[in-house]
């Protein structure tokens, strides 16, 4: 029999929902809603000097990575498996469209992310 | 020859047939949101790296009444991820045993909920410290 | 309790492979009391409207796992399931979903079979014991560890209950993984090294999506879905450890 290698996008698939469900709702209110619209944060807070010194700090910088990097990750293996579900046995196709499009993105978000300086 | 002739149907609309599954379905398409929400951040980061006439312009689309909807509706859909996530976790652990008896589902689940309360506070308050 | 004869319509899914191109349905008037399960309901049609009904069943009492099928489209025990709790409604019964039907009710189990002897559904000990040197002994905290999962009765209900072995049924599923992990917890066995290549493998633990439902139905409280999620842990574990722990570390 053949062994599976689903670990590793499980454990990423795992880590990216554990993360989403502990602080992404927060999240997404801080960037998406409190913080454009002015309400319980001002909305300097996303002031081009302002995002641009968080991603400069290397903790900041990390923290970006991580969470897109594990957020990608985790709807990446959950869409393939939705594709399985209704049916589009694509297989190896499926794979490449899905798992492919996280790991661009990963590399995509480590390129810029670095490109900003420290 | 088997006079054998055995029948087998078809899975189509399977997702359908039961309230289960139809839950099932839309947990998992919470993931649709969760990587868009991704692609915000990662095109975000991006922007940021054009410099500043490129961010103004991206900020003023964050600001526009239209994508604070959409945010709105991705909130709605991590939470629900966040419910189902830790619903779904007493059936992933492996038995937890505090004295020698076994924590129940229901304290597993509101359990992980609070630890998600108390980390968003927790980033809600780094983040409003990092405002000017 | 209401003791009074009222009738219930029972529509069954049939399907005689000699003369039925697809199955279809066929709808009976049954009279019944409150006390008359879905498969008495069934009895009394096999016996009184229609013999060529086909159907198992043994025991008549949630044990023998045997009268497993769809009734209104959930898996349940024909046994364990009144009449009463539909009527007025028609009652639907359709042969246990994700396996092919053999004829009416009764579904063909080769696949379920051929895994349950896969997984060596037995006590594996690494020096066994002569008759002579006694019982293998056991603390009641080590039965606890597993007992749980061996109140397993092989009904399938958890089968009919996971789309994923519908959509494929090369994966090992969630009963018979339930018996895995029965017996790798169990401190009179040593097996674990030869049942765990199945979880490992490409047909093992990870098809398994976590919907849950096998659990939801499990007629014996087993929680497979547990036994199952438990195993990816494990088998993630040994993915990445395989290569640092020496062999024949731990069990």
């Amino acid at each position: 029999m053949k062994r599976s290698n689903a670990p590793i996008f499980w454990l990423l698939f795992g880590a990216g929902g554990m993360v989403s469900a502990l602080i992404g709702p927060v999240l997404v209110f801080i960037t998406g809603i409190a913080a454009p619209a002015g309400m319980l944060l001002p909305r300097e807070l996303l002031s081009y000097a302002n995002v641009l010194s968080f991603s400069q700090h290397w903790a900041g910088k990390c923290f970006l990575f991580v969470i897109i990097f594990l957020f990608l990750w985790h709807s990446a293996h959950r869409i393939f498996h939705t594709l399985h579900d209704i049916g589009l046995h694509a297989g190896l196709g499926a794979k490449l469209v899905c798992y492919g499009a996280a790991t661009t993105g990963t590399l995509v978000a480590g390129c810029a992310l670095l490109r900003l300086g420290w | 020859m088997s006079a054998r002739r055995p029948y087998v149907r078809p899975m189509t609309g399977w997702w359908r047939k039961n309230p289960f599954f139809i839950e099932y379905m839309v947990h998992e398409g919470t993931a649709f949101f969760v990587a868009a929400y991704a692609l915000i951040l990662l095109a975000s980061v991006v922007v940021l790296g054009q410099g500043e006439a490129a961010w103004n312009r991206w900020l003023e689309f964050l600001m526009s009444p239209l994508c604070i909807i959409a945010h709105v509706v991705i909130l709605l859909a991590f939470l629900y991820h966040s419910w189902t996530w830790f619903n779904i976790m007493p059936r992933t652990l492996p038995p937890i045993l505090i004295n020698g008896t076994r924590v129940k589902a229901a304290t597993i689940t509101y359990g992980g909920l609070a630890a998600a309360v108390i980390a968003s506070l927790i980033v809600f308050a780094i983040v409003a410290r990092l405002a000017p | 309790m209401n003791t009074s004869e009222r009738m219930i319509t029972m529509e069954v899914l049939r399907y005689r492979p000699e003369q039925d191109e697809t199955p279809f349905f066929q709808q009976f008037l049954v009279p019944f009391t409150d006390d008359m399960s879905v498969l008495q309901g069934l009895q009394y049609i096999k016996d009184e409207l229609e013999g060529s009904l086909s159907f198992r069943w043994s025991c008549r009492m949630a044990i023998c796992g045997s009268c497993g099928m769809m009734i209104n489209g959930v898996p349940k025990l024909a046994c364990h399931t009144f009449l009463r709790d539909t009527y007025p409604n028609t009652l639907r019964v359709e042969a246990l979903a994700h396996f092919p039907i053999e004829r009416d009710l009764v579904i063909v189990m080769d696949d379920f079979m051929a895994k349950l002897e896969s997984i060596r559904p037995y006590i594996i000990a690494d020096t066994p014991r002569a008759l002579s040197e006694g019982e293998y002994l056991q603390t009641p905290a080590q039965l606890d560890l597993y007992e749980q999962f061996s109140s397993c009765i092989n009904c399938l209900l958890c089968y009919a209950a996971c789309p994923q072995y519908g959509l494929n049924s090369k994966f090992i599923g969630p009963g018979a993984m339930a018996l895995v992990h029965r017996y790798n917890l169990d401190s009179r066995d040593s097996g674990s090294a030869q049942r765990m290549p199945l979880v490992h493998a490409e047909e093992g633990v990870f098809n398994c999506t976590a919907v849950g439902y096998c659990s939801q139905v499990c007629p014996k409280k087993v929680d497979p879905a547990n036994a199952v999620n438990i195993n990816k842990t494990e088998s993630a574990k040994d993915y990445f450890l395989r290569f640092v722990t020496p062999k024949g570390a731990g069990k």
